[in-house]
């Protein structure tokens, strides 16, 4: 990958992290280290923080206390180490650009300057395209494909510079199902091919589940780590957030269901039924 | 040639008999020159500016600034000072509050919906209180210009070269910007200071732009280029290369068809630009089908991997 140092240091490390805005503390005491490779799913209700996690990561956001290392430094801004996947957001028709440009400003969308054709470029996108199985509309006008094939491209793009680690930010939601489970298994293939670190924020752990190394669940100011059959307990969530959840399992689906998750957390269970 | 045609250009210091004797041939000659010079400026400028607006959804934006530059121009009438200086001033007023209001449309289109017809009101008011020659009332709205003075031609010139010079440097990241600004952001693209600097960019474009079509018809300039190259293409090389072709067509073309007549020039101005989109629209019409033959069904699926 990257040279002894990132080898060495996990791709991501938080020590007695804590984050609030004003005075409403999200989380605090978190220690986390995701090892190259490996996936975290980043779970919990509206406002628990997750995507301010990523922020934080991202170095958009500072901590009131703790460290944040990225593959050994320190988070910053505008890291090209960090490969981003947002939601899925109908692109404009009208965008100048098609697909395979789209992918390429994953490499240098960043620098100044005007765009350019470039050999060196197209051989990478070509390869992330083929990759991510995008090839067929690589010459398509990106704001007239459909939504899961945006939302693919979008995985190529955060691979292209080809990061230590991955950030995915609700990257299925308004997705149907059978997209968002494809995206979710582009995102798993990108990294065991790459050895990029996954933190994947969703607000629904079954298009994940398959390939979650660990779960990051975070709730009323407090959370729990750990592989998803061990968190995603009745036990473990009703002791976080102290209230009865029940943790259903039916047909290989995970379905959180419960008062004081419910009030919460009323994303997460359109399953129930 | 009329002598109609040229009326509306005439510049203040200047008198009538200097500038419009047909015996004097050779005077009108440098005019339509030095008009042409500016045309291809404005249609350079012009067709690139507008595949940005195009791609952060700005023809809103372009016209609430048009109106204000309008405002500035018509303040500057009454005042007596330099025309090109007072819709300078009002455009790059306009395109630095529409810019700190919001760095999507869509957040700052109700900015733009409440200055604009403040804009022109202002406008309104100075022109019916300056009591010069109605033409050059009228120039400000629908377009003046088929005689560009020297001082003129070389502050577009100097105005085209900045904003060039401008583009150039901030390009790939503001079309990455525009994409998905949260995007850009983590990827360390520095968003919040591209959407004024934009702004800016574009309110000297107006600025410019209103000089020659008036106030009311620079998205003929300003988007429609860029709005019939989008038809064509969506290739980020070919796009801005075929919306400066149009935009320079369009406002070369125009004033040459306008010297043979009685109408001002932006009639002329907007109609090529007009015609050159509905072109467009038919080619990429004619082109759909043919294109693909055979290739993925629509609507097309992502299979699983």
């Amino acid at each position: 990958m990257r040279g002894a140092e990132a080898a060495a240091a996990p791709a991501l490390r938080l020590r007695g992290a804590e984050l609030a805005y004003g005075g409403r503390r999200l989380w605090s005491g978190l220690d986390l280290d995701v090892a190259p490779g490996e996936f975290v799913a980043v779970l919990g209700a509206n406002g628990a923080g997750k995507s301010s996690l990523l922020k934080v990561v991202l170095g958009q956001q500072p901590l009131r206390a703790g460290t944040v290392e990225v593959a050994g430094r320190p988070a910053r801004r505008g890291d090209r180490r960090i490969g981003y996947v947002p939601q899925q957001k109908g692109l404009d028709p009208a965008t100048p650009l098609r697909a395979r440009d789209f992918v390429r400003l994953g490499l240098d969308g960043h620098r100044w300057g005007p765009l350019l054709p470039s050999r060196r470029a197209d051989r990478r996108v070509d390869e992330v395209l083929a990759a991510v199985g995008a090839t067929a509309y690589a010459r398509e006008p990106v704001g007239r494909l459909s939504g899961g094939e945006q939302q693919r491209l979008r995985v190529a793009q955060s691979v292209v510079g080809d990061p230590v680690l991955l950030l995915a930010d609700e990257p299925l939601l308004s997705l149907d199902l059978h997209h968002a489970g494809v995206v979710a298994a582009l995102v798993d293939q990108c990294r065991r091919r790459t050895g990029a670190a996954v933190l994947f924020v969703t607000h629904d752990v079954n298009p994940v589940l398959p390939y979650a190394d660990r779960v990051l669940y975070l709730a009323g100011g407090r959370f729990r780590i750990g592989p998803p059959d061990e968190v995603m307990t009745s036990q473990t969530l009703s002791s976080l957030y102290g209230a009865p959840v029940e943790v259903l399992r039916s047909g290989g689906r995970v379905l959180v269901a419960g008062a004081a998750a419910a009030g919460e957390h009323p994303h997460a269970h359109e399953e129930v039924s | 040639m009329t002598l109609a045609s040229l009326a509306p250009a005439a510049v203040p210091a200047v008198s009538w008999g200097d500038v419009f004797d047909f015996r004097d041939y050779g005077a009108l000659l440098e005019l339509v020159h030095n008009s042409l010079y500016a045309g291809a400026l404005l249609g350079l400028v012009g067709g690139l500016v507008g595949v940005l607006v195009m791609a952060r959804d700005l023809p809103f934006a372009v016209h609430g600034t048009s109106e204000l530059s309008f405002a500035g121009g018509a303040a500057a009438l009454l005042l007596g000072v330099d025309v090109v200086l007072g819709s300078l001033v009002g455009s790059v007023l306009a395109a630095v509050l529409f810019g700190v209001l919001g760095n999507r449309a869509r957040e700052h289109n109700s900015a733009v919906g409440v200055l604009m017809p403040f804009g022109l009101g202002l406008g309104v008011l100075f022109l019916a209180l300056y009591e010069g020659r109605a033409a050059n009332k009228f120039g400000l709205l629908t377009g003046q210009i088929v005689a560009v003075d020297d001082p003129q031609l070389v502050s577009l010139a100097v105005i085209s070269a900045v904003v060039l010079l401008a583009l150039l440097v901030l390009w790939r990241p503001l079309l990455f910007a525009s994409l998905d600004p949260e995007l850009a952001a983590a990827r360390g693209v520095p968003v919040r200071l591209l959407s004024p600097l934009f702004m800016l960019v574009l309110g000297l474009s107006v600025a410019m732009s209103v000089q020659v079509v008036g106030a009311l018809l620079v998205l003929a300039l300003l988007v429609t280029p860029a709005a019939a190259a989008l038809r064509v293409s969506s290739s980020p090389y070919v796009v801005p290369l075929l919306s400066v072709l149009f935009a320079v067509v369009a406002v070369v073309g125009g004033t040459l068809l306008a010297l043979g007549s009685t109408v001002p020039i932006s009639p002329y101005v907007t109609t090529v630009s007009f015609l050159l989109y509905l072109a467009c629209r038919l080619v990429a019409r004619l082109r759909r089908p043919a294109a693909r033959p055979g290739e993925r069904p629509r609507p097309r699926a992502v299979e699983a991997v």
